[in-house]
């Protein structure tokens, strides 16, 4: 065991390779907490990307024509990919895949609460596409440059790939909104359910925050969230004009003198009340996702007891041929 | 019938297989069995419906009536469609998923090997395409059979039970008929009996390995290449591909 | 940790072109090597980035220990004679 004085010193070696943008590798000293912060936000994180392809893959067998159902069924296996990533970026610190299953299945890891909201209508495909990817990238951009190291290698994948997601969802509100009637109405709606979830995807407000301070000297996070969320209110406010589309908030106006448009209160009732598990999809992605690994089962089990009958029979041919 | 007509029908045919077998394996994504899997099947889904819309798009070019690969997808009722009724067979487990694939892979890899030899040329290149991923889809429905097969007691009962169930859908693969006749005699595609044997050596070889047992099957059934039969599962994935073009008809997506 | 068997984590290598070596992308789960390679190549070669596709169980891997890095890789630091430049040459000589 190291002695006090020395786990203080190490500390201070750590923040100082973080202060000098060194990257920190899977073997590499790293305080107990650090670890730990990072097992939660890859995991959570990791969670977001494979309870995220549920509400989209709702639509997979009735996209309205084979070029969308292409896109989505690309888009959605490119988040079982980015999940993979992710859960292998946390098996680096120690955390195995299967346990952090577990405490999805038991309801107590997080996941992002913007997958606890129906997708009622094809248009949802396109706003989830628009905002939910947009709010996503937001995020993850700055994570590519994030102290940990498989973590920051991760993310430089994920964001690589899902530079076509966003257009994806922003072609096809596109397509609606210069549609018929019916199709203007529906690409609105989807934007009325969407809009508020996508700015809560971004967390508490920074006063509320409990992990920013830590996680930002860590540099495994490089922005608060309502820096975040404000870029992407700048941002998605001109688009949903160039869509003809309204956001769902009497109070959003550009400001002239911050260069920053201003928007109404968030609901954080809302948005307390799905974290806790009480959205209004959250027993049955939770329970699609215990399913799934459920009836899984017997196939990994047949999978892994196949390899070690091979195995041993590849032992068995090698006995025989030493003999 | 001419040959035009024999070429559309043997298009759609080919089209709606890979359409309606691509439809099933995309229902797995999100809910397989681990993520690794989630993401080769859906490679798989996606596979099938890329080659579903070249055999479509080159149909509705052939039919002449100024439809897309989009029409004859999402506005033929169920008995308009020519799929085999292997491939419209539900999900009802893994093991389903598994040996419909295989025992659809091994008829589609034969097809391919002759296909790349067909005369049509437009159809000699979505062969040559294709048959590069359907030798990856054989191979890794194969090792999924054996692995089920000689795995545990558990897999050995559900992919054995899978394939008792299914294998009465194999016979109408090889079995020609007027359309696969016209297109044999235009030196298009394959004389279909031809491959027959091929096609039970390779069934043997992977059962034999997977410790698996042919099923005695007195009768086949078949109507679904031929328009004449379709099962009740047909009508259900319709409803669900095709409920925002029918609901919303006339518009673009 | 879990009593369960899982599948074993393998590390994946790919070379993404002719000509270049292998390079660690990341990890998977697979039952054998040989699912190991297939996940590898739906998993990290979506969209070409490989032709060729190196898998080996993490737990076979050893690495060298950070507390090391000095004694390993520092000595390396003042070898300059292994490079090059060490080495005056006058301009006019050629090809060298």
């Amino acid at each position: 065991m190291k002695a006090p004085t020395d786990y203080a010193h190490l500390e201070d070696q750590f923040q100082a390779r973080i202060d000098a943008e060194e990257k920190i590798e899977p073997k590499d000293w790293m305080p107990d907490k650090y670890r730990k912060t990072l097992i939660r936000q890859i995991s959570q994180h990791a969670h977001s990307e494979i309870v995220g392809m549920l509400p989209e893959g709702n639509w997979i067998t009735r996209a309205p024509s084979l070029r969308r159902k292409v896109a989505l069924l690309a888009k959605v296996q490119d988040e079982a990919g980015h999940g993979l990533y992710l859960y292998g970026a946390a098996e680096t610190l120690g955390a195995e895949r299967d346990d952090l299953l577990d405490e999805l299945h038991r309801g107590e890891a997080k996941y992002s609460s913007i997958f606890n909201y129906p997708t009622l209508s094809w248009a949802d495909i396109g706003a989830i596409g628009w905002l939910v990817d947009g709010a996503a990238i937001m995020n993850q951009v700055p994570l590519c440059r994030c102290s940990y190291g498989p973590y920051a290698r991760a993310m430089v994948r994920v964001c690589k790939e899902e530079s076509f997601h966003q257009r994806q969802g922003y072609e096809i509100m596109l397509t609606l909104a210069r549609g018929t009637e019916a199709q203007k109405k529906m690409a609105q709606d989807a934007l009325n359910r969407w809009w508020w979830p996508s700015l809560m995807m971004f967390g508490p407000n920074d006063a509320e925050s409990k992990h920013t301070a830590q996680s930002m000297a860590w540099k495994i996070k490089r922005f608060t969230n309502d820096e975040l969320r404000q870029r992407f209110v700048d941002i998605t406010a001109p688009q949903a004009e160039f869509l003809g589309l309204t956001i769902p908030d009497e109070h959003l106006k550009y400001n002239e003198e911050t260069g920053h448009y201003g928007f109404g209160p968030i609901d954080w009732d809302e948005f307390w009340q799905v974290v806790s598990g009480e959205g209004p999809c959250n027993r049955q992605r939770l329970k699609a996702r215990r399913r799934a690994h459920e009836e899984g089962q017997w196939v990994r089990d047949a999978a892994l007891a196949h390899a070690e009958k091979r195995r041993q029979r590849q032992a068995a041919k090698n006995d025989q041929k030493v003999a | 019938m001419t040959l035009a007509e024999a070429k559309y029908q043997y298009l759609l045919r080919m089209g709606d297989n890979a359409l309606i077998l691509g439809h099933r394996l995309s229902e797995w994504c999100g809910h397989g069995p681990i993520l690794e899997q989630d993401i080769a099947m859906t490679n798989i889904a996606l596979d099938q419906v890329g080659q579903a819309r070249s055999l479509l798009q080159y149909a509705a070019q052939l039919e002449g009536k100024g439809r897309t690969e989009d029409d004859l997808a999402y506005k033929r009722d169920v008995m308009e469609y020519r799929n085999v009724l292997l491939v419209e067979q539900p999900n009802e487990d893994f093991a389903y998923t598994i040996v419909r694939q295989f025992l659809f892979d091994a008829f589609n890899f034969l097809l391919h090997k002759s296909l790349v030899h067909s005369k049509d040329e437009h159809l000699k290149a979505i062969a040559e395409k294709s048959l590069k991923e359907i030798t990856y889809h054989l191979r890794y429905s194969s090792e999924w059979m054996i692995r089920l097969g000689d795995g545990t007691a558990e897999s050995h009962q559900k992919i054995q039970a899978a394939l008792d169930d299914l294998f009465i859908y194999t016979g109408e693969l090889l079995t020609p008929d007027a359309v696969d006749q016209a297109i044999f005699e235009a030196g298009i595609g394959p004389d279909l009996a031809a491959l027959q044997p091929a096609y039970q050596t390779k069934i043997d070889e992977i059962l034999q390995q997977a410790t698996l047992q042919k099923p005695e099957v007195k009768y086949m059934q078949s109507g679904g290449k031929d328009g004449r039969m379709h099962t009740e599962y047909l009508g259900y994935i319709l409803a669900e591909l095709q409920f925002v073009q029918r609901a919303y008809p006339n518009m673009e997506w | 940790m879990s009593e369960k068997k899982n599948w074993p984590l393998w590390e994946i290598f790919i070379r993404s072109k002719n000509g270049l070596n292998h390079k660690h992308v990341g990890s998977l789960h697979a039952a054998d090597a040989e699912m190991a390679i297939e996940n590898a190549r739906d998993v990290y070669t979506r969209r070409m980035e490989g032709v060729s596709i190196w898998v080996v169980e993490s737990e076979h891997i050893t690495a060298s220990s950070p507390n090391q890095s000095e004694s390993l890789f520092d000595p390396a630091n003042d070898k300059v004679y292994r490079h090059p430049t060490f080495y005056n040459l006058p301009d006019e000589v050629k090809h060298m």
